[in-house]
């Protein structure tokens, strides 16, 4: 009989969380095709392989995407949601903090950070100059 | 390579819809019965010639059963496919199949939808999905669901392309001046370039009036093989083409926001037909918002990528233009109860029994049907064309 491994002690979904949780932002990179992989899953979307690992990206991005949900100043007012390119190669939807929301542009240098977002943690992005 | 023998091997032969815009009063399962008995009527059959069915919800995951249930009937094929709008374009393949290998004989494809006068509205749907279905690494950044997604693929256009609000705008006017033709269409009043640039900024840079209708409403139709068809009261319209694609699910998963599936499912359903855009008499897209006929006219062939903005300008879409796009009014304004794919492939039937009064489209033999389900993620493309074309 083949000597059981120990289980990993979660699937990808709770890892991202769990690490989110402690302030740290992973994504999955692929051994078999070395392409970066996100959001977090068990197989490679590119090659098909199950050996999946968690690095640690840079957090540098480029905007890829941007829009201004307009919502009532009562309601807490207009807010950003963008497409975000990792330099690692993967795209994830997030927003940027800390200017205008109509000021987020498509081609802004963008550095990733772990935000507080109520009782949970998010990724989230602050400009870092126009690199266009 | 799709078995050269399904083209043309089934036709349309009966439509029907019933509860256009509000319906109040009625559930949707009982507007949509009432749309496929109309359905089954118009096509010179009974109930009990209904041996398959195809069907979905936006809320029921065992739709079909309920369906069978009110119908009374005992199928033989069953599709419960559900991959948003795009489901009945995408139905009309597997019914070919089913009807071509004599699994079954007639196929009623139906959906009803009371999303506008329902007391469980959108927003509670939503959070039950939110539940159900979740999108982890989307939902937290709220995105306006489905909105946002397509405005981040319309800001995505115009920054690569240099698509203008005023092209986007091109296509509500469009698509009212089609419903202007219209008396089932559910917003008739006169709409310019300017009223749908200065309306409401929901997601930049669509406005409400770069955004479908909330209505209700159900529709159906009934296919059988050629051979059948041919006996029955109406010209069949026949499935000369049909292809469904779907790549990724969340907008933040597309490769390019700037070229959808539909380059796929058009590229194959026109093989199929052996047909080429040029070909094509009648489209009827899927507006769901003004980017989306941009992006599957360039996707589907009609013109080339990038200049969907410029090839819609000036009236292009509009009747008495280059190209009769969404002739009943559309998506935008003629009728959208939450997944609309039933209703063009409607519309596209009636204009090739030439049935369709002021906005009739003269001499049309060929139809495109194209179907889009989610954020830009399924596309389903039928070519249906009159005995002409076969």
């Amino acid at each position: 009989m083949p000597q059981l491994t120990a289980a990993p002690p979660a699937g990808p979904q709770k890892h991202y969380h769990d690490q989110l949780a402690q302030g740290r932002f992973q994504i999955q990179r692929c051994q078999a095709c070395a392409q970066a992989v996100f959001y977090p899953r068990m197989i490679c979307p590119h090659c098909g392989s199950d050996r999946l690992d968690w690095i640690t990206p840079s957090g540098l991005g480029t905007v890829y995407s941007t829009t201004v949900v307009r919502r009532k100043a009562e309601h807490g007012g207009d807010y950003n949601v963008a497409l975000v390119d990792l330099e690692e190669g993967v795209r994830m939807m997030s927003r940027v903090e800390g200017i205008e929301p109509a000021a987020v542009a498509i081609g802004m240098a963008v550095q990733a950070y772990v935000a507080d977002a109520g009782t949970d943690k998010l990724v989230v992005f602050k400009a870092i100059g126009d690199r266009a | 390579m799709i078995d050269p023998k399904l083209r043309g091997a089934a036709a349309v032969v009966g439509v029907g819809h019933a509860g256009l815009g509000e319906a109040h009063g009625y559930t949707e399962m009982e507007i949509l019965v009432q749309a496929a008995h109309s359905a089954v009527a118009d096509a010179g059959l009974t109930m009990r010639d209904i041996d398959g069915i195809a069907t979905a919800s936006v809320a029921s995951t065992m739709w079909a059963m309920p369906v069978i249930e009110h119908l009374g009937i005992r199928p033989t094929f069953i599709d419960n496919t559900m991959i948003g709008g795009s489901s009945f374009v995408a139905h009309l393949m597997p019914a070919l199949q089913a009807l071509a290998s004599g699994q079954c004989n007639a196929v009623l494809v139906c959906y009803g939808s009371t999303q506008r006068t329902s007391t469980l509205n959108r927003a509670e749907i939503g959070n039950a999905r939110r539940k159900l279905d979740p999108q982890p690494y989307e939902t937290p950044y709220n995105p306006l669901s489905p909105l946002s997604s397509y405005a981040l693929a319309a800001a995505r256009h115009m920054h690569q392309y240099g698509t203008t609000r005023e092209q986007l705008a091109e296509v509500a006017v469009a698509a009212r001046k089609w419903a202007q033709l219209n008396p089932e269409a559910y917003m008739r009043d006169p709409l310019s370039i300017d009223d749908v640039l200065s309306s409401r900024m929901v997601s930049d840079p669509l406005t409400v009036r770069d955004s479908c209708l909330v209505t209700d409403g159900a529709g159906a139709y009934v296919l059988v093989r050629a051979d059948r068809a041919r006996d029955l009261p109406h010209p069949p319209v026949y499935v000369l083409g049909s292809s469904t694609a779907c790549w990724n699910r969340q907008i933040s998963s597309m490769d390019d926001l700037t070229v959808t599936a539909a380059s796929q499912s058009g590229a194959i359903a026109f093989d199929m037909a052996g047909m080429q855009p040029k070909d094509i008499d009648v489209v009827e897209l899927y507006d769901a918002f003004t980017i989306n006929p941009i992006l599957f006219l360039e996707d589907l062939g009609f013109c080339k990528k990038g200049e969907g903005g410029p090839y819609v300008s000036g009236g292009a879409l509009a009747p008495g233009g280059r190209l009769a796009v969404n002739t009943n009014g559309g998506g935008l304004s003629c009728v959208h109860p939450g997944m609309y794919g039933m209703f063009i492939t409607i519309e596209a039937v009636r204009q090739l029994r030439g049935q369709c009064g002021q906005r009739q489209v003269a001499n049309a033999q060929t139809a495109l049907v194209h179907g889009n389900g989610g954020t830009l993620s399924s596309q389903s493309t039928a070519i249906l064309g009159t005995q002409a074309a076969l």
